[in-house]
C-alpha cells in the first residue's frame, strides 16, 4: 500500500553541501543556461529553425535528479530536452550542431531540436509528441526488469503531458508491475499558454498517482539540493524494486513556451520574481558564498569556462557541414543482418 | 409435430464434427438447457443444450459418428401429448443435401468469376452488390455579377466561416488546445472567445484521445463540435475515435446516429519541425468510408467548405495548411458563401497536360502551368478540393482531353491519392492516355529537419514541371 503522497519543502542543509559537488551542480547548471542562450540567439540570427524549447529556470531539475543516477539508467523525455542532453553528458557541440541542422550533430542533422538521442549516453530522446515518453521510459524500465538489472528509467514530462491518457494507462502498469520507473513531472506551471489551475482538476500533480498506489512527493524544483534529495529517495526506491515513484518538481520556465510564444498569458512581475528571487543558480551561488566553499572570483573562471564551451559549441554548429543529401534516404529501415 | 434436434457450429467456420457422446437416450425426457449430447472438432468440444422440452424420440446419428455436418438432423424430439412411436425415424434424404452441395459449388464459381473481373464483367459484379451511388451533379454557387472580393487570409476565412456558422446555429462550438484565451496557437480562432464565450469557445487539456471522444459523444448528443487539432500530426493521438466511433457509427447504428462532427487543423509539413511534426495525412482520411474529407487550397474555398462541413450532418475532417495561414486570397463578399463538398475545381484550363492537386501542392500547380506555358505546354489544373468524397469525373474529363496526367501531392507516394487518381484514371480513361500517369510526392522517407534535406524532400513546382515535360515527352 502506498504511502499517502508528500509535500517535501527543500533542503535547509547547506553546511553539509561537498565542495566538490556543489561546483559541480553549478557548473551544470550554468552550462544549461548558457547554452539555451545561445541557442536562443542562434535561433534569433536564423540558424535554427522549426521549433526550438528553452530550458531556461528549470535547470535545478535535471542536473539535481541527473545526480542521482548510475551507469546505464535511462533517460526519456519531451521537446524541451537541450538540459537533459547536457546533463547526460552529451557533447553540446554535437547537441548544438544538431540544432542548426548540420551533420555532426546527434542525429546527423535529421531530427533536429525536439528530435535527439545518445544511445551511449542513454538518451532516449526528444520526443515531439506530447506524453508519448511516459510509455516509453515505462516499457525501459519493463526491460531493466526483465533482464534483471538493476537499472531504472527516468522519465521526465510536464504539467500539460499530464494530463494525457497514456500517461495513466503508463501508472497502472508500472504499479501493476513494480516496474523501476521514477517519473518526474516537470511543473513549470504552464502548458504553451494554459496555466496547470485552467487544465487540471487536481492541480496536486504529486497525488496523480494515488488511485494506481504510486507514492508521490512535491519538490521545489527550483533548488538542486531539494531535488537531489528528493530524486536520491524515489531513484532508491524503484532500483530496489518497489516500483515507480512520482516526482513533481515545481518549476518554472523563463522563456516563452518556444521561441515564437509573446507570452502574453502572464505577467511579466510573475516571470521577474522568480528570476529575482527563485533563480536555481543565483541560489546555489548564494549558498556556495555562504559556505565559503568558493569565492566570486573561483566561480567567475568556472563562467568563464561554460563561456568558451558554449562558443565552442556555437562555433562548431555552424562549421559542421550539412548533411549529405545522400543521408535523405538512410536510415529508414535497417538491413536485416544474415544468419 | 416433432422436433429436430440440429448438429450446431462451434464456430462461425465450422462445418462439421464429430457426435463423440449421447448424454440422453431414446425415451429420456429432456427439458430445456438440459445437455443431451457432446460433440467436438479438432479445436473444441462442446455440449448440445436441449433449447425445448419433450421426449428424445429417435437418435438419427449415433455416438462416434465423425464427419456429422453442421445442421444436420441429429435427434428428434416428440412434443408433450405426442406419440414416441409415431416420430419419424428417416434423416434427410441424399437428394436434399447433394442438391445443396451443387448449389455451393455453383457459389464458388461464381465468386472466383467476379475477383477475375474484366471491365465487361460488371453486370456479374452488380448481381452480388448494388452499385456505389452515384454521386449527385454538384455545382458551386454562382457568385451574382458585381460582387465585390475582399482579400481574406487563408487563416481569417476560417475564422470567418466558424464565426458565421457558430452566429447560425447555436449548436455549434469550437473546442481544443489553446483556441480559447490564447487565440489559437495559429491564431485561427481569433477573438472567437471574445464574441461567443467560454461555453462555446473552450480550451481542452492537452488530451487529444479524450477530447476528440468527448466532441463525438457531443455530437451523439445533438450539438455540431468543430474540433480543433493543434496540428493533425497529434489527431494520430485520437485516430481511433474518428474513424472507430465518428466514421462507423451511422453505418453500425443501422442509420440510427449520425456524427455530425468537423475534426480541423493544419496538416502536412510545416517549416523544418521535423518528421513528428511534418506529415500529409490527407491520404489515411481518405481511406476511410463514413468520414467526408476537405483539403482547400485558397481562402474562398476554406470558408464556402468549412461552412458546409460544419452544417454537414457526417464526421468532416477539414485538412488545412499552415503555411498557407498567411496568404491572402480573394473572396467573394456574399451574405453565405457556402460550396458543395466532393467537386474538383478546374483552377486553370490547358489542353496538353492535367496537373491533380490539392492543399498547397495546387499552388505550386498553377505555379508550375505558368513556367509551363512559357514553354507551350498548356497545362490543366484541377484543383481536388475534396478528397472523399474524390471527384473522378472532373478528373477523368480532363484527362480525356488533354491525355496525360500528373497527380501532385504533399505527402508519401506509397498508397497514396496519387494512386488511388492514377488507378481511376487507367479504369475510365485508359484509351485516352498518351502517357503513363505520372505522381509528384514527398520523397519516401520521414521528413528531415535539416534545411538541405527537408527542401529535397518535399515535392515542389521544379518537381511538377519535370513530371509534366516528361509525359509530355518534351
Ligand atoms: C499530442 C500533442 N499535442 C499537442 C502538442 C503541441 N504542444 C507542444 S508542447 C505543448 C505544451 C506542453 O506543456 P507541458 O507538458 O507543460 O510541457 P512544457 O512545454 O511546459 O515543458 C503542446 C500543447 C504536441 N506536441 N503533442
Ligand atoms: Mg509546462
Amino acid at each position: 500500500m502506498a504511502k499517502a503522497p508528500s509535500k517535501n519543502t527543500g533542503s535547509k542543509s547547506s553546511s553539509s553541501m561537498k565542495r566538490e559537488d556543489a561546483l559541480k551542480h553549478y557548473r551544470d547548471m550554468l552550462l544549461i543556461r548558457r547554452f539555451e542562450e545561445r541557442a536562443g540567439q542562434l535561433y534569433g540570427m536564423g540558424k535554427i529553425a522549426g521549433f526550438c524549447h528553452l530550458y531556461i529556470g528549470q535547470e535545478a531539475v535535471v542536473t539535481g535528479v541527473q545526480a542521482c543516477l548510475k551507469e546505464g539508467d535511462q533517460i526519456v523525455t519531451g521537446y524541451r530536452d537541450h538540459g537533459h542532453m547536457l546533463a547526460c553528458d552529451m557533447d553540446p557541440k554535437g547537441v548544438m550542431a544538431e540544432l542548426t541542422g548540420r551533420a555532426d550533430g546527434y542525429s546527423k542533422g535529421k531530427g533536429g531540436s525536439m528530435h535527439m538521442f545518445s544511445k551511449e549516453k542513454n538518451f532516449y530522446g526528444g520526443h515531439g509528441i506530447v506524453g508519448a515518453q511516459v510509455p516509453i521510459g515505462t516499457g525501459m524500465a519493463f526491460s531493466n526488469k526483465y533482464r534483471e538489472n538493476d537499472n531504472v528509467c527516468v522519465t521526465y514530462f510536464g504539467d500539460g503531458a499530464a494530463n494525457q491518457g497514456q500517461v495513466y494507462e503508463s501508472f497502472n502498469m508500472a504499479s501493476l508491475w513494480d516496474l523501476p520507473v521514477v517519473y518526474i513531472i516537470e511543473n513549470n506551471q504552464y502548458a504553451m499558454g494554459t496555466s496547470v489551475a485552467r487544465a487540471s482538476a487536481e492541480t496536486e500533480l504529486f497525488k496523480r498517482g494515488i488511485s494506481f498506489e504510486i507514492e508521490g512527493e512535491e519538490v521545489d524544483g527550483m533548488d538542486v539540493y531539494a531535488v537531489k534529495k528528493a530524486a536520491e529517495k524515489a531513484i532508491k526506491y524503484a532500483r530496489s524494486g518497489k516500483g515507480p515513484y512520482i516526482l513533481e518538481m515545481k518549476t518554472y520556465r523563463y522563456r516563452g513556451h518556444s521561441m515564437s510564444d509573446p507570452a502574453k498569458y502572464r505577467k511579466r512581475e510573475e516571470v521577474d520574481d522568480i528570476r529575482t528571487h527563485h533563480d536555481p543558480i543565483d541560489t546555489l551561488k548564494a549558498k556556495i558564498m555562504e559556505a565559503e566553499i568558493a569565492d566570486e572570483d573561483e566561480l567567475k573562471k568556472i563562467d568563464k569556462e561554460i563561456k568558451e564551451l558554449v562558443k565552442e559549441a556555437a562555433d562548431f554548429s555552424l562549421d559542421s557541414p550539412e548533411p549529405d543529401p545522400s543521408e535523405l534516404w538512410t536510415d529508414v529501415l535497417r538491413e536485416v543482418e544474415s544468419a | 409435430m416433432s422436433i429436430d434436434v440440429l448438429m450446431p457450429a462451434l464456430s462461425p467456420t465450422m462445418e462439421e464434427g464429430t457426435l463423440s457422446r449421447w448424454l440422453k437416450q431414446e425415451g429420456d425426457t429432456v427439458s430445456s438447457g438440459d445437455v443431451i449430447a457432446e460433440i467436438e472438432t479438432d479445436k473444441a468440444t462442446m455440449e448440445v443444450e436441449a433449447v425445448d422440452e419433450g421426449t428424445l424420440a429417435k437418435i438419427l446419428v449415433p455416438e462416434g459418428t465423425e464427419g456429422v455436418k453442421v445442421n444436420a438432423v441429429i435427434a428428434r424430439l416428440a412434443e408433450e401429448g405426442e406419440d414416441v412411436g409415431d416420430v419419424d425415424d428417416s434423416a434427410p434424404s441424399e437428394a436434399e443435401e447433394s442438391q445443396d452441395k451443387a448449389d455451393s459449388s455453383d457459389d464458388e464459381a461464381e465468386a472466383s468469376d467476379a475477383s477475375d473481373a474484366s471491365p465487361d464483367d460488371e453486370d456479374a459484379d452488380e448481381e452480388t452488390a448494388p452499385p456505389e451511388p452515384a454521386a449527385a451533379t454538384l455545382k458551386d454557387p454562382q457568385v451574382p455579377e458585381g460582387t465585390s472580393f475582399v482579400d481574406t487570409a487563408l487563416r481569417d476565412a476560417i475564422r470567418d466561416a466558424m464565426a458565421e456558422e457558430m452566429r447560425r446555429d447555436e449548436s455549434v462550438f469550437v473546442m481544443g488546445e489553446e483556441v480559447a484565451e490564447y487565440q489559437g496557437a495559429y491564431k485561427v480562432t481569433r477573438e472567437l472567445l471574445q464574441e461567443f464565450g467560454p461555453k462555446r469557445v473552450v480550451d481542452t487539456p492537452i488530451t487529444e484521445h479524450g477530447f476528440a471522444g468527448l466532441g463525438v459523444g457531443a455530437a451523439f448528443g445533438g450539438l455540431r463540435p468543430v474540433v480543433e487539432f493543434m496540428t493533425f500530426n497529434f489527431a494520430m493521438q485520437a485516430i481511433d475515435q474518428i474513424i472507430n466511433s465518428a466514421a462507423k457509427t451511422l453505418y453500425m447504428s443501422g442509420g440510427q446516429m449520425g456524427c455530425p462532427i468537423v475534426f480541423r487543423g493544419p496538416n502536412g509539413a510545416a517549416s523544418r519541425v521535423g518528421a513528428q511534426h511534418s506529415q500529409d495525412y490527407s491520404s489515411w482520411y481518405a481511406h476511410v468510408p463514413g468520414l467526408k474529407v476537405v483539403a482547400p487550397y485558397d481562402a474562398a474555398d476554406a470558408k464556402g467548405l468549412l461552412k458546409a462541413a460544419i452544417r454537414d450532418p457526417n464526421p468532416v475532417i477539414f485538412l488545412e495548411h499552415e503555411l498557407l495561414y498567411g496568404e491572402s486570397f480573394p473572396v467573394p463578399d456574399v451574405e453565405d458563401y457556402v460550396l458543395p463538398i466532393g467537386k474538383a475545381r478546374v483552377r486553370r484550363p490547358g489542353k496538353d497536360v492535367t496537373l491533380v492537386a490539392h492543399s498547397r501542392m495546387v499552388g505550386y500547380a498553377l505555379q508550375a502551368a505558368e513556367k509551363l506555358a512559357e514553354d507551350g505546354i498548356e497545362a490543366e489544373v484541377v484543383d481536388l478540393r475534396s478528397l472523399r468524397p474524390l471527384d473522378t469525373d472532373t478528373v477523368v474529363e480532363s484527362v480525356k482531353k488533354t491525355n496525360r496526367i500528373v497527380t501532385c501531392e504533399e505527402g508519401w507516394r506509397f498508397m497514396g491519392v496519387g494512386a488511388e487518381i492514377c488507378a481511376t484514371v487507367m479504369n475510365e480513361a485508359f484509351d485516352y492516355l498518351d502517357a503513363p500517369p505520372t505522381r509528384v510526392h514527398q520523397k519516401d522517407v520521414p521528413l528531415p529537419y535539416a534545411a538541405n534535406l527537408e527542401a529535397l524532400s518535399l515535392p515542389g513546382t521544379a518537381d511538377i514541371i519535370e513530371a509534366a515535360k516528361k509525359v509530355c515527352y518534351v
